[in-house]
């Protein structure tokens, strides 16, 4: 690990504005890694996680997430479990329960994939230096996205909370100095193209204060389904968020977002428009998942990710009917 | 840990650096950390911090690097290496210790982060001669081999019981699945956890208050 200041923050608004070589620190289990890799090398660290009143949880009609939240308290939390299934589910989902009491919110939604390639220096990443090249393309891409990838990146987006978000309208709340923003989290990450490093829409300094989530029948009926390597403790390798709403044995309404297989949290909008009106049944829920994959470009080694993601959707679209 | 073994570890440490004191000195600086992984911009030159926080409910205070974890701080400037260093990265679960009465990786944890808190280790959770109840279930059922993971399992499975989450097989594998036992002691570890609930009432996580 390369040397760097370290500075307690204490006060939201005197962060002041974003200064190259500056990196804030909240629960850190992604960037002491990256920092033990020297993949990030901050001169400054600003650790937050001591600033007041971002670790709250609210719902009041809708959810507000304070940024500085624990994996584990969203995930265990009340009315998120009853309101948000699978807000709850796509967390305790996730990494392990050490991992969870530490990671925070906003965080989660900011973590770096996990392509080897990025976090080897041995390897050529346009993500870690730009311009450098793609090793993965050519290399070891079982794991990696076959929606949303450019001939610069395919790494997937590796957070579960954010596949859950996204499904469900969520919106980001941000700081910065000269005032903050609201910010959909659908257009909140960027797919790679030719600027693979640039990976969201934040600018610099600026910092995640809170999620806002709407509440409404679909969270309430909805769930997450998360296929990995192991049972546990792992990174998906196809994952589905879906939401819907059946009456009279007719979906009216249903929210869908992948994960494990897309450069972003992928909504999957087709497959919703797709499902409206349709019999609750499996070869409408067949239909559906052709179409959220139907732009998927399979690399060598990850043509099965089209399949499981597929099969994945359907049995979670058949849980979620009940 | 007994009093032989402790004095064990204190020649080590002792000779370890009475040997390699010059070799340390020469390898420990930023010069030889740019020279191990190629040029960079500018590095800002390490500068000790204070820190201080209360292990196993004693007030400690060291001045350390920034960069120095919660994991090596316990083991290199505390004098307890009961918490162990298996990959460092977070994915063991070998150096798990509770903080504010949660369960953490240590390894992931700066020690400066812990300014004030309250930081509970392995050898924190016996009352002197008294075994902590998850610790005597351990021994009890076996739940170890070569024991280099066993410190985390423990404090996790105090944790876990805490938590609630020891309501069947399915839940205590699912909520130990951050500890990992390369030995393969897993049907005996959720033997123990599963005795050790059995005594909940009088199972505490330390350092919670």
């Amino acid at each position: 690990m390369y040397p760097f200041r370290y500075e307690s923050a204490r006060d939201l608004n005197q962060l002041g504005s974003g200064v190259a070589g500056t990196e804030f620190l909240g629960g850190g289990t992604d960037l002491m890694q990256l920092m033990k890799d020297n993949v990030r090398r901050p001169d400054r660290l600003i650790d937050i996680s001591a600033l007041p009143s971002l670790d709250t949880i609210e719902f009041n009609g809708v959810l507000k997430i304070g940024a500085l939240a624990r994996m584990s308290d969203v995930g265990e939390h009340a009315a998120v479990k009853e309101q948000y299934p699978v807000i709850s589910q796509a967390l305790l989902a996730s990494a392990s329960p050490q991992v969870r009491n530490m990671a925070r919110i906003g965080g989660n939604l900011l973590q770096r994939t996990r392509c080897v390639y990025f976090r080897d220096q041995a390897g050529a990443c346009n993500k870690r230096v730009p311009g450098s090249g793609c090793s993965a393309i050519g290399g070891e891409n079982r794991m990696h996205a076959v929606l949303g990838g450019s001939d610069h990146c395919v790494a997937t987006h590796a957070s579960d909370l954010a596949v859950a978000l996204v499904a469900l309208d969520a919106v980001v709340v941000t700081h910065r100095p000269q005032g903050g923003r609201r910010i959909a989290l659908e257009n909140f990450h960027l797919l790679p193209g030719d600027t693979p490093q640039i990976e969201n829409v934040l600018e610099p300094g600026e910092l995640i204060v809170a999620i806002e989530v709407p509440a409404s029948p679909l969270a309430r009926r909805s769930l997450y389904r998360k296929v990995r390597d192991r049972a546990s403790f792992e990174f998906a390798l196809a994952s589905a968020a879906v939401a819907l709403t059946v009456a009279d044995g007719k979906i009216r309404a249903a929210r869908i977002a992948l994960g494990g297989v897309g450069t972003k949290p992928w909504r999957a909008r087709d497959a919703e428009a797709a499902l409206a009106g349709q019999p609750a049944e499996q070869s409408a829920f067949e239909a559906a998942a052709a179409l959220a994959l139907a732009g998927a470009k399979p690399l060598e080694q990850n043509g099965f990710k089209i399949q499981l993601a597929q099969r994945n959707l359907v049995r979670a679209l058949q849980s979620a009917v009940g | 840990m007994t009093e032989s073994e402790w004095s064990r570890r204190a020649f080590l440490q002792t000779a370890a650096a009475a040997g390699g004191g010059a070799a340390v000195a020469k390898l420990g600086g930023a010069e030889s950390a740019r020279a191990a992984t190629g040029p960079s911009s500018a590095p800002v030159a390490p500068d000790k911090f204070r820190v201080g926080f209360a292990v196993n409910g004693q007030k400690r205070s060291i001045d350390i690097d920034p960069r120095v974890t919660l994991l090596d701080a316990l083991r290199d400037h505390l004098g307890l290496p009961g918490t162990k260093k298996g990959c460092d990265m977070g994915a063991c679960g070998a150096c798990t210790v509770h903080v504010d009465g949660r369960r953490v990786v240590s390894c992931l944890t700066l020690a400066a982060s812990c300014e004030g808190k309250s930081v509970t280790t392995i050898e924190g959770l016996a009352t002197g001669d008294k075994l902590h109840p998850v610790q005597a279930a351990f021994l009890e059922h076996d739940g170890f081999q070569c024991g280099y993971c066993t410190p985390g399992q423990i404090m996790s499975a105090v944790a876990l019981i805490h938590e609630g989450h020891a309501d069947s097989d399915a839940n205590i594998r699912e909520w130990m699945s951050g500890n990992i036992c390369r030995c393969g002691a897993y049907p005996n570890i959720v033997d123990a956890v599963k005795s050790a609930a059995g005594f909940k009432s009088a199972i505490t996580v330390k350092g919670s208050g």
